[in-house]
């Protein structure tokens, strides 16, 4: 049976090895658990997963294995739904309540959320914790989490009714689902390369002395190259219009990127780069700074990241005068090119999600000039761009 | 040998667990978790728990797994030899043991606390696989073994600065400590405060959770935060009253200094505060 879960767990694609599976069956050979489903929970997590963001995974795939292995053992039964209902019940107001009637009463309706809610965790990857506020559905009113069983978040005398795993309480720990500063941190740690390159110029003090002292006191001097962090970027970030939604994630992966390197500079600029940019947002129109004058200034060993959605009418990539700041001479494509003429290392970030890059037309347009090299801020997005970022030096 | 919490230190039943499976299955236990949710805190309860001494081995930028094994002093070796001392004959008298060798060599089982693994270099780890694994290491200088008489508890903590290698992590045990909920929260201010009005507890604890939920925020405050806001709350003899006004929302709490430690967040928080103020 525990062979099944180990490849249960495989299958999940969590990076589980043989020898991890050995150390949790001799874990219940010592008697380190008692016989508990949440005991044993614990342990397996405790011994096979190694990562939290792995931990959404194991237990998604710990319940799916685990679904009427609990019912047969007769514990602790169908009190979830109970409790949905008490905690509905607290929060309806009468005209709720008949609408419910209408729909069917609560068995019927406690079945459609069930199914809502495993729609939702489909569908509903990246987006916000939350099922809709204030929509039409009649579950967005009670204000449900999408986990459903996290409701009783101060009740926790009842927690030991709801199975641990099914909580899911590291759903936003999954490194496939969201982006946190702490996330983007790991990734983009990858750019930074300790490049150690020109000639030797410091005195390895440990070195020297070592290697005196192995050679009986004769003095032997060792030099090493200068340490220093050799990656210098420049960032783009796409602000206002339709880019709002995206601020927030634009301004963690800013913040984040800020500390990692030493030559980082940063420029707004709006859907589309054309002929000016500028370091202030609020002073977007006082104190711009010229495009022409960046590609000047900074060197081609600058790595250029961009950050947009890139959501926006294809004319205002495509002809002169498209902008909806002002009146651009020259097309955004013609800005883009001339950009990515002069920095080869370039990638655009997309924190719209992958899906729905082929139904935008201006986001196909952009990624073809990028030559492809679009990516979505997800972990394994990021993870790509900056492999991309850091290979060779063209 | 068995984990039970202690009464200075409150530890979910998961922790206890894994901590105890650490234990009976001799392999290291790796803790992350968000900063000030009590990391290095639980190695030195558990060692005070099961009376064991306790040896620490700071970990940073510089450190090279070499040093937690042993260290050769060249230097000294190099002055005594000038000065013709007849210790220089011997190498071994210039093996300074580190933090791993003692651990091995101590007469009864220890528990050791690897803190902030992942403040070295990246390839730490990867150095320490064999000595963790089989808990051996071999002294090149003096061609002996180290071998653990008694394996130890080892404890490793880790801020998620660097991704560990796999390898390593196949060898450890993982736990991640969660932010502790409400009624944990309640135990773990009771531990550390015995004496605390219940009233003024459950207030505090009310506008605790509300700044963690701003949004925005840098750095929420944690743990280590609570505490030492409670203490000052505590100090201050800050009335019950202070911190119960009706609209909470509208109010800044006393001494939030000590909950939010970052500029921008404490201009955050009272911007909030103060448009709350005047849109009501």
């Amino acid at each position: 049976m525990l062979a099944g879960f180990f490849l249960k767990l495989k299958d999940a694609k969590l990076p589980v090895s043989i020898k991890e599976y050995l150390t949790l069956i001799e874990g219940m050979q010592k008697h380190v658990i008692s016989p508990s489903i949440d005991d044993f929970y614990y342990l397996a997590r405790t011994t096979l997963v190694k990562d939290e963001s792995n931990f959404d995974k194991f237990d998604r795939a710990f319940g799916e294995f685990f679904k009427g292995v609990e019912a047969v053992a007769g514990a602790e039964l169908d009190v979830p739904l109970e409790w949905l209902l008490k905690q509905a019940e607290l929060n309806l107001s009468p005209e709720d309540k008949a609408r419910i009637e209408a729909l069917g009463g609560w068995e019927k309706l406690m079945e459609t959320l069930k199914k809502r809610m495993e729609e939702q965790k489909e569908r509903h990857q990246g987006g916000s914790k939350w099922i809709g506020t204030a929509g039409t559905s009649p579950f967005g009113a009670y204000g449900y989490n999408p986990e459903g069983v996290r409701i009783g978040q101060d009740k926790s005398r009842n927690r030991r009714a709801v199975k641990v795993w099914d909580q899911r309480e590291y759903r936003n720990l999954d490194d496939s689902v969201e982006l946190g500063i702490r996330n983007i941190k790991v990734a983009l740690r990858r750019l930074r390369k300790f490049a150690r390159d020109g000639a030797p110029e410091e005195l390895d003090l440990d070195t020297t002395i070592d290697k005196t002292a192995r050679n009986a006191g004769y003095l032997d001097l060792h030099m090493r190259p200068e340490r220093h962090n050799a990656v210098k970027v420049l960032l783009f970030l796409d602000i206002g219009g339709s880019m709002d939604d995206h601020i927030k994630l634009c301004e963690e992966l800013f913040s984040a990127a800020k500390t990692e390197f030493k030559h980082l500079e940063y420029f707004y600029f709006h859907n589309c780069l054309y002929d000016f940019v500028w370091k202030d947002n609020r002073r977007r129109h006082a104190e711009r700074i010229r495009t022409w004058d960046i590609m000047h200034k900074y060197g081609h060993d600058y790595k250029l990241i961009f950050v947009g959605d890139a959501t926006m009418s294809p004319y205002e990539i495509l002809h002169p005068g498209g902008s909806i700041e002002y009146a651009n001479d020259e097309a955004g494509a013609v800005w883009m090119q001339r950009m990515l003429n002069v920095y080869h290392k370039a990638v655009w970030l997309n924190p719209e999600p992958e899906e729905i890059w082929t139904y935008r037309q201006s986001i196909g347009i952009v990624r073809e000039l990028m030559g492809g090299r679009m990516h979505p801020t997800t972990i394994q997005g990021l993870e790509r761009a900056m492999r991309y970022l850091s290979q060779g030096s063209r | 040998m068995r984990f039970k919490g202690s009464d200075t230190y409150v530890a979910t039943d998961d922790l206890m667990l894994a901590v105890n499976a650490a234990i009976t299955l001799q392999r290291p236990l790796l803790i992350k978790g968000e900063p000030g949710t009590g990391k290095t805190k639980l190695a030195e309860e558990v060692a005070t728990a099961l009376g064991l001494p306790l040896l620490e081995w700071h970990v940073k930028s510089t450190t090279k797994a070499q040093q937690g094994l042993y260290e050769y002093d060249a230097v000294s070796r190099l002055r005594d030899s000038q000065l013709g001392d007849p210790r220089v004959q011997d190498i071994a008298n210039y093996i300074v043991r580190g933090m791993l060798w003692q651990a091995f060599t101590a007469d009864a089982p220890v528990v050791l606390l690897i803190d902030e693994v992942d403040k070295a270099d990246i390839e730490f780890p990867n150095d320490l696989l064999r000595e963790l694994d089989r808990m051996e290491f071999f002294v090149y200088e003096t061609r002996e073994l180290v071998r653990a008489k008694h394996r130890p508890i080892v404890f490793i903590t880790s801020n998620n600065e660097k991704e560990l290698p796999d390898a390593f992590l196949r060898r450890c045990f993982f736990h991640y400590i969660r932010f502790p909920d409400k009624d944990t929260m309640e135990r773990i201010v009771d531990v550390h405060f015995p004496g605390i009005k219940k009233m003024l507890l459950r207030e505090a604890l009310e506008v605790f959770f509300e700044v963690r939920e701003v949004p925005g925020l840098k750095k929420k405050p944690s743990t280590s935060e609570l505490l030492d806001w409670l203490k000052l709350l505590l100090a201050e003899d800050i009335s019950i009253e202070a911190l119960r006004s009706k609209d909470r929302k509208t109010i800044v709490p006393p001494l939030h200094g000590a909950l939010l430690k970052n500029e921008q967040d404490v201009h955050l928080f009272e911007r909030l505060v103060f448009m709350a103020r005047h849109n009501r």
